[in-house]
């Protein structure tokens, strides 16, 4: 149902093509953005910096992962089971 | 989509199926030549009187039986892998849409809309309208915009299944823990039907895919304001 009362959702760029990851999979792609982002954040805070440059990294895993895997990722990272080196 | 009794394949909406069913029919070409020579030969050999058991080095014969089906395998195998590559090809994407099988429906993510997302199950036999095919109906179409690049990038939470529109000519796999990704373009406005394409369970005839392609400004209207209640 469409609903024209509500404020419209706001349309992201969506990801571009990362020579890193030229093959049809993409599940690296994905991952390596949701760690990159995890390292951009803890890199700036502890810098004490604004975590806004890290917001490229948000969009381009929020696009690519399936939404059950950046859950999963952000409950394992919660209770400190989460495998990649962040 | 499929009409009944159906030979060929459906009507090509992308470039990509249009270069597939070409294919196809080169292919079948070539099928049809070899067979019918063999048959020919065939039905020489089982009406004439005359025997020739005793040739040797016949080098002549050799070579052609030899070098002729080796570059008919050359005249297929080429465009094959000329497609092959053609549908791995990449343009810039304008939207990036998920495709996430379950036992036993699909649901999709289109996360360059915020929180956009649903699951699309089929549509019961006795809630169709007149004129809608059974069996392939869903509740939440896929929708869309048409004339533009997408990618899709198919998952799975359960077991294998696989995601396929043949008008479109794409089939992918869908593998839990793994992304798999197909590019899709519709030239014209429409809907187009698929089903899962790899055994998964009892439902697995019970979970088809319904894309409906609009032109680009109603999609992003549809995709502004689509709320599911
Ligand atoms: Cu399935």
């Amino acid at each position: 149902m469409l609903d024209t009362q509500k404020p419209p959702r706001k349309k992201w760029w969506t990801p571009p093509f990362d020579p890193r990851f030229p093959n049809q999979n993409q599940t690296r792609n994905c991952y390596q953005n949701f760690l990159d982002y995890q390292r951009c954040v803890k890199t700036m805070s502890r810098r004490g910096k604004n975590s806004e440059p890290c917001e490229y990294y948000f969009r381009v895993y929020t696009s690519l992962c399936p939404t059950s895997w950046v859950q999963h990722w952000n409950e394992q990272i919660k209770d400190g089971t989460f495998a990649g080196k962040i | 989509m499929a009409a009944p009794a159906q030979l060929g394949l459906q009507n090509a909406a992308s470039p990509i199926m249009e270069e597939l069913i070409a294919f196809h029919d080169h292919a079948l070409m070539i099928i049809f030549l070899i067979s019918s020579l063999v048959l020919y030969i065939i039905s020489l050999m089982l009406t004439t009187k005359l025997t020739h058991t005793s040739t040797m080095n016949a080098q002549e014969i050799e070579m052609i039986w030899t070098i002729l089906p080796a570059m008919i395998l050359i005249m297929i195998a080429l465009p094959s892998l000329r497609i092959l590559y053609m549908t791995d090809e990449f343009n810039k994407p304008y939207l990036t849409l998920k495709a996430i099988g379950h036992q036993w429906y699909w649901s999709y993510e289109y996360s360059d809309y915020e929180d956009l997302a649903f699951d699309s199950y089929i549509m019961p036999t006795y809630f169709l309208e007149p004129g809608e095919f059974r069996l392939l109906e869903v509740d939440n179409r896929t929708t869309l915009p048409m004339e533009a690049d997408i990618r899709v990038l198919i998952s799975s939470q359960d077991v294998l299944h696989s995601w396929a529109v043949p008008s479109l000519g794409v089939k992918t796999d869908a593998i839990p823990g793994r992304l798999n990704q197909a590019m899709v373009a519709s030239m014209r406005p429409g809907l187009y039907y698929g089903q899962c394409s790899e055994i998964c369970g009892s439902n697995h005839s019970f979970m088809p895919i319904v894309l409906e392609f609009i032109y680009f400004q109603d999609f992003e209207v549809w995709a502004s304001y689509l709320y599911i209640v």
